[in-house]
């Protein structure tokens, strides 16, 4: 195991680049289209809504790896021709920005109606209370599960290397058909990603240490 | 656009991935549950000995992928002399991984009683056969039915990796059927409606179960 991890590093930690700056920028995105979503599942128009918790309900109820076939086959067949780098980001960004609006709408959930009705009775606009008001406590309360999430997706970028994506699961899957060692090999992967999410908790807890004071809840 | 005929030539198929993809997530689930509750066990009859490796694994599950941990037992498996069927490594594979989040939940559900409560069972001179069976699993079942039903959606959903090892699962057989008549949509959205629905039915087990453990609750208290 530590013998591939010593002979191969350098495709390695190129994977492991690529794991990361896809995954990184699947959760950024999906960050930006979670908090709408969130928005939208906690509008007071039914017609806004129901077709967000369709959404919602569409990319939390079916395998990760099914959405990614699908936007990855679906495209081309739409006329829209891109790598296989940018559908894997496409499809995971879809994917989590459900599961973080989940996070958003129960986080959104928790501040106290009066903050709101405060708001509106100092005549703050609504998107005012969202950006200043809302949000700023949501993002802190719902650290735990968001970094939860975004080790999710780190492991489930792994599945990226079924439409070819050179990313640490791929390389791994070549190095073992080279060097005919699978077991040392996926091991020496595993360590990667185990690491890797073992540091992303470890920062986690470190600044929901730091965040949690100032609290305006319970 | 939406070609149902050839759904309906392809039935054989389908039907075929979902009686797998049905009988492999059932068995990867039972041995996970089971196994959760082993390990949940063993921490709690003896953290001294037990915690740190367990907290271990419950750490592997949580910070690897499901396809690595496939690929260790399919392909990595032979090179120590474990020869699995691609099934058998699907249903392992599952257990495996499912069991590092079970023993968890299960672990929260046994820390969330008070410790008072068993101690005033052995003050009352129960036999603690008697306190694990009525005071600690009634109302840590109630707890963990929620965490639980939600792992096992997970689990459902991540059984669809066992296409990437060559099971002829829903998934799988799906890109089979995308393969063979150059039909994307068809194929791949009835596989997600089916799983769609096998996880429908899974919640509303859980909510089912719920909701009886909780009409039990009372009656067994005032009894």
């Amino acid at each position: 195991m530590f013998e591939i991890l010593l002979n191969h590093y350098p495709v390695l930690l190129k994977g492991l680049t690529t794991t990361l700056v896809v995954s990184l920028s699947a959760i950024a995105l999906g960050l930006v289209l979670g908090v709408l979503l969130a928005f939208g599942l906690t509008s007071q128009y039914h017609l806004v809504r129901w077709p967000c918790g369709l959404y919602r309900s569409f990319w939390r109820g079916t395998p990760i790896l099914l959405q990614l076939l699908l936007v990855y086959y679906l495209l081309p067949e739409i006329g829209i021709e891109i790598a296989p780098i940018s559908a894997a980001i496409l499809a995971l960004t879809l994917n989590t920005a459900a599961f973080q609006a989940e996070i958003f709408r129960s986080g959104i959930s928790h501040i106290p109606a009066g903050q709101i009705e405060a708001a509106r009775m100092a005549g703050i606009s609504a998107w005012q209370t969202r950006r200043r008001i809302i949000m700023p406590q949501v993002f802190r309360l719902t650290l735990p599960p968001l970094t939860n999430e975004i080790i999710t997706i780190l492991k489930n970028s792994s599945l990226i290397s079924v439409i070819a994506v050179t990313e640490l699961m791929r390389v791994s899957e070549q190095i073992a058909s080279r060097t005919f060692q699978p077991l040392e090999t996926y091991l020496a992967a595993a360590l990667l990603y185990l690491a890797v999410n073992l540091v992303l908790a470890r920062i986690s807890a470190y600044l929901e240490r730091r965040m949690t004071g100032g609290l305006a809840t319970e | 656009m939406f070609d149902i005929a050839l759904l309906w030539e392809a039935r054989g198929l389908i039907l075929q991935g979902l009686w797998n993809t049905l009988w492999i997530c059932f068995l990867g689930c039972l041995l996970a549950l089971s196994l959760g509750l082993a390990l949940a066990a063993l921490r709690l009859a003896n953290p001294r000995l037990f915690g740190y490796p367990v907290a271990c694994y419950v750490e592997i599950c949580r910070g690897t992928p499901l396809l690595i941990l496939l690929f260790l037992l399919y392909y990595g498996g032979p090179s120590i002399g474990l020869r699995l069927d691609a099934e058998i490594a699907g249903v392992t594979g599952i257990g495996l991984y499912g069991a590092g989040y079970f023993a968890e939940i299960y672990r929260g559900g046994f820390k969330s009683i008070p410790k008072g409560q068993l101690e005033a069972a052995r003050m009352l001179g129960i036999s603690p056969w008697h306190t694990l069976t009525r005071v600690q699993i009634p109302q840590m079942a109630r707890l963990i039915v929620p965490p639980g039903t939600n792992q096992l959606i997970i689990l459902v959903k991540e059984s669809a990796l066992i296409s990437i090892i060559s099971v002829d699962d829903l998934t799988k057989n799906a890109t089979t059927i995308v393969n063979q008549t150059f039909h994307v949509i068809e194929p791949y959205l009835a596989v997600a409606l089916l799983y769609w629905l096998m996880i429908e039915l899974v919640a509303r087990g859980g909510y089912a179960l719920e909701k009886r453990l909780a009409d039990r609750q009372p009656r067994h208290v005032t009894q």
